[in-house]
This record gives structure tokens, C-alpha cells and sequence, in this order.
């Protein structure tokens, strides 16, 4: 049924295991590489969270993987900046971009690979080395950085003096964030480069699938904001080495000694790190948005509701994502009139956000829905940012943020919206796009028993955290005691630990679906869901040219499900209207 | 190609996740209005102001929440495989324009209710009578100095800072202003009189933060941040950093001590002896 307009010379596959494999410059594989980066991160981030919930509720009992068997106070402090720093980097910006919008972007829009392959093999490697350099912080003299994954200046600026981890670890963390921002640059310029000149005849901006403009719009969001990340690194590593003043102010006494610096402005660092952090929570979740709106419509059957106003809210989101920054800055010091203009640009931020939701639901209505692994997930994905997004509104203000800020509210908060939402959109994607990357089906029994403990268990972790923060719950304390009325939000944090452990638990079944599948999983065809946008035209997996020679042309919308007339209920990009009319 | 047969089992996953989403609701809801896990009762007005706003906005919030949730659980349930065709549409532009326009009106009129609250934490000048208290904090302590019977703080040199000789702050011993200023590790306050608190830090960020104000400021290295409050009930709340501030962050405390005003004359003048 297929039909296409040009026809190209097959290029040939690279033969050796390390060209092939390991020095690859073809998108897919580094697709993967990505994917699997993304995996192993993972693994050390929940490893390293479980540790911290459970300290927080068995303070004194011996834990593995922590030297002297009971955790410190400051190797407490060293967990919860690595958690962040390896969950927000290199899986949340990581799986979604750099593993999916590798492997899928040029597919969609019918391109044989990135614009520049090896710019984007050389990405994936200056990101590999960024975590080295990230995991090698816990095996330098003095630990892990302990200054969060926010590395406030000057705690994280003045070297050793201001704690264990100070030290080397913390110049480990900042060579690790210098890399990986140098990496994600290069993805950004490959990913714009690729989805303005390598589509396909036909895909014009509006037909593109909503996947390709989140990537998009994505890493336009990664251009600008990874730059200024960039730079701030620079500087607070010539603050710590080369005896510069960034961020350091005059006359600052640590143990009774003066530390020889002036002139500097702690606030400049935190404009700096959230000039690129605010940007950054939607580099983790736009992809999850293209991916839960593409999901959503394949298994429901029907197009995407609003499909212009979905690709119109994308966009509205990264530009409202540059001017809000300032949100979380309240009660730092900075200006209270500049917290008026922030505060009312983040409420406008919930518009284009609010109009997704409801496009979400739109697209369900009337729709005929086949729950699917993937698309439970999906639907968990707008549960989740729905309750993930409304907290939000109170944290935009800073009048509430006088109560809220720095509690666990904040941290149920960007923990649902930012990373279970896109968690979940990245197991969306991942039960949906398994069998075209890898040939063979996953289970759908248990992708469902996956679904369905890690949705309740993340309710039931993150859903009391908001409890234990609008009674006064302090994040980032290692311990409860220092504070009397602390005491009385135990039973909560012990449900949470719970909860924390039996959902980490159920991630082995993903873990062994994954692999199980890879090996022993049904053969896939070529478009197992009847979908209809260009991935699914081709052969499962895709040859190294994605469409051996046959590159498509598009001649329609990505979600033409279930048009009246039809005898069937899907009708693909690539089928030309000669086909069409005789399908009817 | 062939249309999909209905798929075994819809009807009850869509009938568990349904419930699942709608119990998510009532569970939350109930929680967040338990007494238990609410701060206690602000002991300011402008606390007042806070809470009310936090109020209204979950209200705002809790409508769209129940709605959004309850309506994509009656979508899954619904709309589940029933072996019929989905009903076919691209959009519909008056329904975006309607939501489109009510969250706009809802959240930024949010925002907009929200700024008195802010504006009389930070804009509102302090009275002359205010009692000024000066609050410095380092890696783990709360140091606050009162300015003294001659209502003047003493010069600071950071060279001169010594905690272990009994000089926390680094007051200047040739200064005669600094002479009798009170330095202590808690906050004492007179009821229903305003206190202007000046913030530093000498170190890394910290942060003053008592969940019965409703206030919460951080202490930059390098800046001297006023904010200013009434306390109207007389007691002892603690006060805690929220800042990240090294190892010790978890048990950098201190406490307010809100007392009438004849305490607070004796308190002064049993201090000055002290000194």
C-alpha cells in the first residue's frame, strides 16, 4: 500500500562491532545509546533516592552502598544533589530528547539520518563522559558535592571549606554539567538543523507530527538555556580555582577565617542556573507531551483534538518557559517588585498547559480506546501532570511561597509534574515504540502490572509529600529531629517510604519485560498499531537509511484516524489520495 | 489491514482505572482538608492575608483538579472499546476559545488577587517605632543582635569575627556604639509591636523561615535584607533555615519568643546586665 515519490541508492552498513555499535553515527543507534545512558541512570538515581527515604524514616539502621554503614548528615545532603543532578540530566533530559527525538525525529519527517551524524555521535559521547564525570564525584577524596543539584553559590563556590564534597566532588559535578551542556548544544543545533531541512515532500510544519514538535521546540528551549548553564559553570569554576569573585561577596567568615574574595553577587549564579533551570523542566516534559498526544490519539482512534492548538500551546510553553524564572527566586532577595512580573507570567504559563489538558481530554471523548501498555501510560501522563500542574499555581505566587517555598510542597510538586509525568511519558513511549526499534513485541500483561503499581505507588508517594509541606516540612533535611514540630509528619514520610520501595520494586518487571522482549518477545511487523505516521511505513527495526531507498512523501495529517467513508479507521501520511480513494 | 477487534478485558480496566483516578480524588481532597497536616494558626495579619490567598487558590485549583480527573476517568470509562467506531473530529474552535478564556480569566485573576498579600510582606514601609533586630546567620547558628540602650548597632569588620573568643558578629571594640549591643542565639519579641528583622549572612545562603508568620526570607552573604512583622500572640515558635547550607542544614534552628511587653522590658534589662 505504500507509494513513494523518490527512490535512493541503499547506503552500506558499517560491518565492524565498534563502528557499528559503539562509534555509530547512525541516529538510531545513538538513539539507543541514549536510551540505555538513560536506563543506567535511572538505576543509580532510585537506588540513591530509596537510600534517602529510607533514612528519613530509619535514621540510625545500617544501609548498603553508604561507607560506615549509617548515613551522615552530609552524605545525606551528597544523595539528594546527586539524585537531582542524575535524574534531571541524564534521564528526564537525556530519554526523551537524546533517546527518543534521536531515534524517531528524522523517521518522522522521512530523513535518512540527523543533519550532521557525527556531530550527533559526538554528542552522545561528550554526554557518556559527562556522567562519568558525574558518578566519579562519589569516589573523589571528600565524597559527593552537598550543595544540591541547584549548586547555590558559595556554598558550591569556595571549595572545601564549606563542607566535605566541596571540594573535588563539587569541581567533578561542574565539569559533569559543563559537558553534558556542551552536548546537549550540539543535540540542540542537530535536532533544529534536521527538522527545518530534512523533511520530507509534504511534511509541512502543520502535518508534522506533535512528537517532532515537541522535539523540536525542545531543543530550540536546549540552544538557549544550555549556553547560560554553560557559562555559569565557567565562572564558578574560575571562583573555585582561579581566585575570581563571581559569586562570592567581600568579607565572607567560614571556621573564623576570611575568605579572600569580594565583589561578587550570590544572586547572579541563582539568575544564571534558573535562567536555564525553568527552560529545562520543559525540556523534560514537551516530549512527554508530543509522545502522550501521539499515543493518545493511535489508541483512542481518533485525531488529536485541536491538533493546531496543541503545536500553538508547544510553542507558547518554551516561549512563557524564558520569562519565568524569577519564580523561584521569591524570597532570595531579589527585587519584590520583579516577583509581580515573574509571578503573573507563570500563572500565564498554566493557559497553554490548561488548554493541553483539556485537548487531552478531547481527544479521549467519543474515541474508541484500547488500553494498551502504552497507552495506560499515556493516560497516567495526563493524570499526573494535571495534579502535578495545579500545585503549581500556588508556588507561582509569592505571597504562598512565604509558606511554601523550600518545603516538601515544592518537591511533590516538580517531582509528579516534571518527573513522573515525564517518566511516564517515557514508558508511553517506550512500550509504543519497542517492537519498530527493536523487532519484537513487549508483554502487554505486565506492562499493565507495571502500569498499574507505578501509577498508585506514585499517587501514594508523592501525593502526602504535599501534606508534610504545608505543615512547615522542610526539604533537603537529613534528618527530622532538629526541628520539635517535625515529629508529627513521621507516619506520613513512613507511608511515603513504603509506598517509594514497593514502587522501585515494580520497575524489575520493566526492567526484565525490556529484556525478556529484546530477546524472546513476538516478531513485530511493521506497524503493529495501525498508525499512520512515517516510522511505521518501514521495516521493523529500520535499515541504516530508515526507508531502504524509498524515502516517503507525506500527503496528509499525522492523525487521521477513523475519517467517515472509510473501510478502514486509520489512513497513513504516506498513502497517496489515489490509494485513498480506493480504500473507500 | 483489517479494523481491530474489540479488545478482551476493556471493559474492566476501564472500569479499574476509573476508580482508581476517582478514589485518587477523594483521598486527596480529604487530606487536604484534615486539620492535621494544615500549619498552625499564623500569628500575624498579614499571615491572615497569606492564608486566605492560599485558600482561594485552593479552591481555584481544587475545582479544576476534581473536574479535569473525574472527567478523564468517565472518558475512560466511557469511551472504552466497545467495538463501534471512534466518533470522528479534528476540534472544535469555540470550545478552545471558551477555555482558553476562562483559564486566563482564572489563573492571572488569581495572580492579580494574590499581589496584596506580597506587596504588604515586602512593599509596606516599616514604622519609626519599629524595633530593629539584626539577624546574621552561619553555618549552623542564628546570631541576633539588639542595637542596646543607645538604640545604635555597633560597626562590623569580618576580620574580627571570632566565635570561639565571644565575638560572633565581629563587633568593632572601638566603635563605643557597639559597646552595649545585645548578641543572642534566640529571638525575643514584645507582642503587638512591629519588628524590623535586618538579615545577613556571613557565609552561604541561609534562610529565616517561622511557618506561624507566613514568612520566609533568605540570608545572602554580601546583602542586608529587611522584612518586617507583628506578632500577636505571645508564645515560642521555632524558627528554621530552608536553604541548603552544608551538613548541618537540617539542624539549624533557633526560636521566637513572642512575650508581653513588661517581659520584654525586664528581658532587655536583665540582658543589659548580662552584657
Amino acid at each position: 500500500m505504500s507509494s513513494h515519490a523518490h527512490a535512493h541508492p541503499v547506503p552500506h552498513a558499517p560491518t565492524g562491532f565498534v563502528s557499528k555499535y559503539i562509534f555509530s553515527t547512525d541516529h538510531k543507534v545513538i538513539g539507543i545509546q541514549y536510551f540505555l545512558l538513560a536506563l543506567t541512570a535511572v538505576t543509580v538515581g532510585i537506588v540513591l533516592s530509596l537510600l534517602m527515604r529510607f533514612h528519613l524514616v530509619w535514621p540510625s539502621a545500617h544501609l548498603p552502598f553508604v561507607s560506615g554503614g549509617i548515613m551522615t548528615p552530609e552524605q545525606y545532603a551528597s544523595l539528594v544533589t546527586m539524585h537531582g543532578t542524575i535524574m534531571v540530566f541524564f534521564v528526564l533530559t537525556t530519554a526523551p530528547q537524546g533517546g527518543f527525538g534521536n531515534y524517531f525525529l528524522p523517521i518522522q519527517i522521512g530523513a535518512p539520518d540527523m543533519a550532521f551524524p557525527r556531530l550527533n555521535m559526538l554528542s552522545f559521547w561528550v554526554t557518556f563522559v559527562a556522567f562519568l564525570c558525574a558518578i566519579a564525584a562519589f569516589f573523589v577524596p571528600g565524597g559527593a558535592p552537598l550543595s544540591g543539584w541547584t549548586g547555590y553559590a558559595p556554598l558550591s563556590g569556595l571549595g572545601e571549606v564549606t563542607g566535605p564534597g566541596e571540594g573535588w566532588g563539587q569541581t567533578m559535578w561542574i565539569l559533569a554539567i559543563a559537558l553534558f551542556c556542551l552536548g546537549a548544544l550540539l543535540g540542540a543545533l542537530n535536532f533544529i538543523a534536521t527538522t527545518i531541512d530534512l523533511r520530507a515532500p509534504g511534511m509541512t510544519l502543520f502535518r508534522m507530527p506533535l512528537t517532532v514538535w515537541g522535539w523540536f521546540v525542545t531543543a530550540i528551549l536546549g540552544l538557549l538555556a544550555f549556553g547560560v548553564l554553560l557559562a555559569g559553570g565557567v565562572l564558578l569554576l574560575l571562583d573555585r580555582s582561579a581566585g575570581t569573585s563571581f559569586f562570592a561577596p567581600a568579607g565572607l567568615v567560614i571556621n573564623d577565617q576570611l575568605q579572600p574574595h569580594s565583589g561578587g553577587s550570590p544572586l547572579l549564579w541563582q539568575h544564571l542556573f534558573w535562567f536555564f533551570g525553568h527552560p529545562e523542566v520543559y525540556i523534560a516534559i514537551l516530549p512527554g507531551m508530543g509522545a502522550a498526544s501521539h499515543i493518545l490519539s493511535t489508541f483512542c482512534r481518533k485525531p488529536v483534538f485541536g491538533y493546531r492548538a496543541m503545536a500553538m500551546a508547544i510553542c507558547a510553553i518554551g516561549f512563557l518557559g524564558f520569562v519565568v524564572w524569577g519564580h523561584h527566586m521569591f524570597v532570595s532577595g531579589m527585587s519584590p517588585y520583579s516577583a509581580f512580573a515573574f509571578s503573573v507570567m507563570t500563572m500565564s504559563i498554566g493557559v497553554p498547559s490548561a488548554i493541553k489538558t483539556f485537548n487531552w481530554l478531547g481527544t479521549l471523548w467519543g474515541g474508541r480506546i484500547q488500553f494498551r501498555s502504552a497507552m495506560l501510560f499515556a493516560i497516567g501522563f495526563v493524570s499526573l501532570f494535571v495534579s502535578g500542574g495545579l500545585s503549581g499555581l500556588f508556588l507561582a505566587q509569592p505571597s504562598v511561597d512565604n509558606l511554601l517555598h523550600a518545603t516538601y510542597y515544592v518537591v511533590a510538586h516538580f517531582h509528579l509534574v516534571m518527573g513522573v509525568a515525564a517518566i511516564f511519558g517515557i514508558f508511553a513511549a517506550t512500550y509504543f515504540w519497542f517492537p519498530k526499534m527493536f523487532g519484537r513485541m513487549m508483554n502487554d500483561g505486565l506492562g499493565k502490572l507495571h502500569f498499574w503499581i507505578t501509577f498508585i505507588g506514585a499517587y501514594c508517594i508523592f501525593m502526602p509529600m504535599h501534606w508534610v509541606g504545608v505543615a512547615g516540612g522542610i526539604r533537603r533535611y537529613a534528618d527530622p529531629s532538629g526541628v520539635t514540630y517535625l515529629a508529627g509528619l513521621q507516619p506520613l514520610h513512613e507511608f511515603m517510604t513504603i509506598s517509594a520501595f514497593v514502587t522501585g520494586a515494580a520497575q524489575l518487571i520493566f526492567i526484565f519485560n525490556f529484556f525478556y522482549s529484546l530477546k524472546f518477545g513476538p516478531k513485530a511487523t511493521k506497524n503493529p498499531w495501525n498508525a499512520t505516521t512515517l516510522e511505521w511505513d518501514t521495516d521493523s527495526p529500520p535499515p541504516l537509511d530508515n526507508f531502504n531507498g524509498n524515502y516517503p512523501s507525506v500527503y496528509r495529517g499525522p492523525y487521521e484516524y477513523s475519517v467517515p467513508g472509510m473501510k478502514e479507521d486509520f489512513i497513513p501520511q504516506w498513502l497517496t489520495p489515489e490509494l485513498v480513494a480506493r480504500e473507500k | 489491514m483489517h479494523i481491530w477487534k474489540r479488545e478482551r478485558g476493556s471493559a474492566a480496566t476501564a472500569a479499574l482505572l476509573s476508580l482508581v483516578l476517582v478514589a485518587m480524588v477523594v483521598l486527596t481532597v480529604m487530606y487536604f482538608r484534615d486539620p492535621r497536616y494544615h500549619p498552625p494558626a499564623p500569628i500575624t495579619e498579614i499571615g491572615k492575608e497569606v492564608d486566605l490567598q492560599y485558600d482561594l487558590t485552593l479552591y481555584v485549583t481544587a475545582t479544576v483538579f476534581i473536574l479535569s480527573q473525574l472527567g478523564l476517568a468517565l472518558a475512560v470509562f466511557m469511551f472504552r472499546d466497545k467495538g463501534k467506531r471512534a466518533h470522528f473530529t479534528r476540534g472544535n474552535n469555540t470550545m478552545e476559545f471558551l477555555w482558553t478564556s476562562a483559564t486566563i480569566i482564572l489563573f492571572l485573576g488569581l495572580g492579580i488577587l494574590g499581589r496584596k498579600a506580597w506587596a504588604d510582606t515586602r512593599f509596606t514601609e516599616p514604622q519609626p517605632d519599629a524595633i530593629q533586630v539584626e539577624v546574621t546567620a552561619n553555618q549552623f547558628v542564628f546570631n541576633f543582635r539588639y542595637a542596646g540602650p543607645d538604640g545604635k548597632f555597633g560597626k562590623l569588620d569580618p576580620k574580627l569575627i571570632s566565635p570561639s573568643t565571644g565575638n560572633p558578629l565581629g563587633i568593632d571594640p572601638a566603635d563605643p556604639a557597639g559597646k552595649d549591643d545585645i548578641v543572642l542565639p534566640t529571638l525575643t519579641v514584645p507582642v503587638d509591636r512591629q519588628i524590623e528583622l535586618l538579615i545577613r549572612s556571613q557565609d552561604v545562603i541561609h534562610n529565616f523561615f517561622v511557618r506561624e508568620l507566613r514568612l520566609q526570607q533568605d540570608a545572602v552573604p554580601g546583602m542586608m535584607i529587611p522584612i518586617h512583622f507583628t506578632a500577636n500572640t505571645i508564645g515560642q515558635y521555632e524558627i528554621v533555615c530552608t536553604q541548603l547550607c552544608g551538613l548541618g542544614h537540617y539542624r539549624m534552628r533557633s526560636f521566637l519568643n513572642v512575650v508581653s511587653a513588661a517581659d520584654y522590658e525586664k528581658f532587655l534589662k536583665d540582658q543589659a546586665v548580662a552584657q
